[in-house]
């Protein structure tokens, strides 16, 4: 192979160490590398900016409960339609896109790896036939243990290394990447058509708390030396006065990973509210930021909401119908035998709501607010707070406070006085962009060590070159220039190929999915452990040997293998 | 040879527990299966090769040349429709909606005449609903509306419901309140604490009558609904608003009956109503073993469930008018394929006599209704026996189904992926 060479590229590239400097980057076999003969393909960036290619560390894309949102919604699915072009796909969907849809999209975007939010176990097989048709993004899932009957009696117990050992089963046997908890304990509760407050409720029948599951779950983690740490969703997601949970929550983090956080805490906007009712509700975003200030054991992603109509999905059962009994629009709830629960309704998010006001505002001030940006990242918990299209404009906006004060004077004025945003000057910078849309992420999720987010030799070449010229734009001026420019890539690159330009799509797509397998020694293999044989022979509908996905699903599967310290 | 852990291909319920004996390329014997899975993988009556229909008798064609005038027939055509993929596996179910995308034409599963109207429904006001074994773990209530598990899904009530120990529930039988809602007595009905008889077409009355007991406005209820007696409506409605766990199961008896998706959008919001009480869900009886997955599969790709027509390039949907029965009703469609399904014995007189004046390519293992509309039948492998693959299970589980034995017969996917190939060829792209 000869090689690809792109010239003239204004580079940022933060695990690199590299701010704005103009480079050519080399490309031969997938991986970047220090030099290309003469013979290579020549794209010339043009001064263009020029990052690796973006990763969403929070996104719901693939699997039971977002097919299920595009099920019940022919509306959405009208509401964003292209004919099959090319070597594209049809494509339906505005909120909740086909899978093709979601691919094409982020790909022209400039992002070449998502990380699905939340995989229940028992449906695993669903989410990997999925990512198999989301072809130009390497995926990764979240994989939910917080309603798991195994992982509950070991905290129980006290009994850490048992928990560990559930997680490196089930990681393996699903396929999955990383440990999710959803309102942790909640969704048990659920079961019930109950919910925990806080994270010192008891879940009925389990005598546990929530908080107990978190820090066992943190332990264990770290025992089988996962690349990513806990990722949380923490208990009572929208409820006003929840901040005091957050806080709590994060107040439960050890520091135990000198790479990266030991907890991270997702789309925490939803997670952020003062006041008692949904009259008095008030932004906490100082009180969370400072505890995020203050402990850099834990990284958190925004969960931005944008005005528009959405459609919310997640693990977190009662939370939806929560949601439900204020909208009373739709409702679908489906719980997963001893593991989790999810549930979905469609939503509007109206600037003539204080509340959605609120909502916005604290988003925004969450990533204004975190001062290292590596602890912050840029997500709307796709799409619960937004459909991912919205990304470019919530860079404008992080980067504009004009464009700010333009949308303050459109929402209700009354937002003012519940939140801080209106005070806050802050406007970030190009780097500080790049860090929290693809750099953290790599960092956070711990796949930096498989060439993930930076453009040294021997990372993955994955690029994004947007038709942006920092040199040449003011950001805090030029906002409409920067939303137009993070929407379509002149080109993005996927592990050495250019798949997209100017938006479209230009061949198909040959992604990999990203899993964890933890290596257990023999006294922790849970494949014969009698207690655990049980849960298969008695409460699960499924026998024990048909629950592991095969191989088979995973045509390009990458595990990242690693030795437990049990 | 003895295979375990064999999961079943006939019905919703996926059971995946089968122990079976095989001997030379053939199922010899059937443990834990219920009749229906006794009698569809130890029969011995398929095709042996593609067939095409020449001046009134059948001749035997080669795969190739049967793949080929496929390719033909479905390239030919203005208006084709491919109907049928309950039966068959996720991965040939994939191929088939690419294979729509590709010619423009109209892509339908058997939905269509069978839980079509529950979709709808479920579009409308949602579906809260769960995992089987949530139910069999939990519930203490359990209700079938309009559905005869005993006979239709056989091993329903003994692995998810009625007989079904679970974690919450040590002694089902005992523990559990079981309460059928049918305009007949059944053999379901036998078994049920509480039976209830609705007069034909009165199920959407009692739905509301229990909707407004529910809600507290029981003082309305006349002394007779639809059959049903006052007193009865109000014990039912007890034993829901006091369980601690209900689930409800409906079947084709709701579903197709006089009201159809209303009745469906009825009791998801009596559903609704239980939950601010008590935990309550409820899910279709869904009938072939992958119809559930016919509509994963066709949602993720083109995001509609049934009925999607590429004639305009995007997906369009609009059950009623992309419905197979309508197209073929109105005369519209001039080739079909015919996938895993048989619409000879289940599609209204019109309909099958339009499929047996157009070309008609039936897919499929065996001789059925459909074979004597078509004009060329290609046998393939049965998934579940001698081909592999996904399917959901009617609650959304997916299970890969096991292939017992290296048989002779292409798959789905394998002639599915031939005649996409010659078509793309052909398309030039």
């Amino acid at each position: 192979m000869t090689g690809l060479l792109v010239k003239n590229a204004y580079v940022i590239d933060p695990l690199s160490g590299v701010n704005g400097e103009i480079m050519d980057i080399a490309i031969r076999d997938g991986k970047i590398v220090e030099e290309v003969g003469s013979g290579a393909v020549v794209i010339d960036a043009g001064g263009c900016l020029t990052l690796p290619g973006g990763i969403d560390s929070h996104s719901h894309v693939c699997g039971t409960k977002v097919n299920f949102g595009r099920y019940m919604s022919p509306e959405d699915m009208r509401a964003g339609r292209t004919a099959r072009k090319g070597v594209m796909h049809v494509t339906s969907g505005y909120s909740v896109p086909t899978t093709f849809g979601n691919s094409y999209r982020y790909s022209s975007m400039g992002y070449t790896t998502v990380l699905e939010g939340a995989m229940a176990p028992l449906e695993a097989r669903h989410t990997h036939e999925e990512f198999t048709a989301t072809p130009h993004q390497d995926m990764l899932a979240n994989t939910l243990f917080d309603g798991n009957w195994s992982i509950m009696e070991a905290v129980r117990d006290k009994d850490v290394k048992r928990a560990a050992a559930v997680v490196a089963w089930t990681l393996a046997a699903v396929k999955g990447f990383a440990i999710k908890l959803t309102n942790p304990g909640g969704t048990e509760a659920w079961g019930w058509g109950e919910d925990v407050h806080s994270i010192r409720d008891e879940v009925p029948h389990f005598g546990v708390t929530p908080a107990e599951i978190i820090e066992t779950m943190i332990q264990a983690n770290e025992l089988l030396n996962l690349p990513h740490s806990v990722h949380i969703h923490c208990n009572n997601l929208g409820v006003p006065g929840n901040y005091q949970t957050t806080l709590d929550t994060i107040g439960l983090a050890p520091d135990l990973n000198r790479e990266r956080q030991s907890l991270y805490l997702t789309h925490v906007q939803f997670h952020s509210y003062g006041g008692s009712t949904w009259k008095d509700i008030c932004s906490k975003s100082e009180e969370v930021a400072r505890a995020v200030n203050a402990r850099p054991q834990v990284a958190i992603d925004m969960g931005q909401i944008m005005f528009g109509r959405t459609t919310t999905m997640t693990a977190d059962g009662p939370m939806e119908f929560k949601l439900y009994m204020l909208h009373h629009n739709k409702w679908s709830n489906h719980d997963v035998e001893l593991e989790t629960g999810s549930g979905i309704i469609p939503v509007y998010y109206s600037r003539k709501s204080l509340v959605n006001c609120v909502m916005w505002a604290i988003g925004l001030e969450l990533a204004l607010l975190t001062k290292n940006p590596w602890q912050c990242m840029l997500a709307t918990d796709n799409p619960n707070g937004a459909p991912f299209v919205k990304y470019p404009e919530i860079i404008a906006l992080l980067m504009s406070r004009k464009l700010r004060e333009y949308e303050m004077k459109a929402i209700d004025p009354r937002t003012e006085h519940f939140v801080p945003l209106f005070a806050i000057d802050r406007e970030l910078d190009w780097y500080e962009i790049a860090v929290m849309t693809r750099a953290a992420q790599a960092k956070a999720l711990g796949i930096t060590r498989i060439g993930k987010g930076h453009l040294a030799p021997g990372a993955e070449a994955d690029i994004a070159i947007y038709p942006l010229k920092p040199d040449e734009l003011d950001p805090a001026v030029d906002y409409q220039q920067v939303m137009a420019g993070f929407a379509k890539t002149s080109y993005t690159i996927k592990r050495g190929r250019v798949v997209a330009r100017d938006g479209e799509v230009i061949v198909e797509g040959a992604n990999s999915t990203i899993w964890t397998r933890a290596e257990v020694p023999p006294e922790f293999d849970l494949n014969k452990d009698p207690e655990f044989v049980k849960k298969f022979e008695q409460y699960y509908t499924v026998r024990m040997r048909n629950y592991p996905v095969q191989d088979i699903y995973l045509p390009r599967g990458v595990s990242i293998r690693t030795e437990a310290s049990l | 040879m003895k295979v375990e852990d064999v999961v079943c291909p006939f019905c919703g319920c996926l059971c995946d527990d089968l122990v079976v004996e095989v001997e030379n390329n053939r199922v010899t014997s059937v443990e834990n299966g219920c009749t229906l899975a006794n009698e569809k993988l130890m029969e011995d009556h398929r095709l042996k090769n593609p067939i095409r229909r020449e001046r009134g008798s059948w001749k035997d064609v080669s795969y190739d040349a049967a793949i080929q005038e496929t390719a033909e027939i479905l390239l030919d055509a203005d208006r084709p429709l491919l109907y049928g993929w309950s039966g068959t596996h996720g991965e040939a179910q994939s191929v088939g909606v690419h294979l729509a995308e590709l010619l423009g034409a109209v892509i339908d599963n058997t939905s269509t005449v069978c839980h079509g109207p529950s979709i709808l429904a479920i579009q409308e006001v949602g579906h809260p609903g769960c995992t089987l074994g949530q139910v069999k773990n939990r519930a203490d209530v359990i209700v079938y509306w309009g559905a005869n598990p005993i006979d239709a899904h056989p091993r329903h009530m003994s692995r998810y419901t009625t007989y079904a120990d679970g974690f919450f529930v040590k002694d089902a039988f005992k523990e559990r309140k079981v309460i059928v809602i049918d305009v007949r007595k059944t053999e379901s009905s036998a078994v049920a604490n509480e039976f209830v008889k609705v007069d034909q077409g009165g199920d959407y009355a009692v739905l509301s009558a229990l909707r407004a007991i529910v809600r507290g406005k029981g003082d309305l209820i006349p002394v007779k609904v639809a059959g049903v007696t006052r007193e009865q409506l109000f014990r039912v409605a007890d034993i829901c608003k006091n369980a601690k766990f209900g689930a409800i199961f409906f079947g084709l008896g709701l579903t197709m009956s006089p009201g159809k998706n209303k009745n469906i959008r009825n009791a998801i919001e009596l559903t609704e109503e239980l939950n601010r009480h008590t935990k309550f869900t409820i899910s279709p009886m869904r009938g072939h073993w992958n119809v559930y997955g016919s509509n994963e599969v066709f949602t993720w790709i083109s995001g509609y469930p049934y009925a999607v027509d590429f004639a305009r390039g995007i997906a369009f949907y609009n059950p009623g008018e992309t419905t197979s029965v309508d197209i073929l009703r109105r005369g519209e469609c001039d080739a079909c394929l015919v996938v895993a399904s048989d619409p000879g014995a289940h599609f209204p007189r019109a309909c099958a006599e339009h499929l047996a004046r157009i070309p008609t390519v039936q897919i499929d293992p065996h001789v059925n209704a459909t074979t004597h509309l078509a004009t060329l039948q290609i046998p393939v492998a049965v998934t579940g026996i001698d081909a592999e693959g996904t399917a959901y299970r009617m609650d959304g589980v997916p299970i890969r189904t096991r292939k017992l034995y290296e048989g002779t017969y292409p798959s789905d996917l394998e002639i599915l992926g031939k005649i996409y190939a010659r078509v793309k060829e052909a398309k030039g792209s």
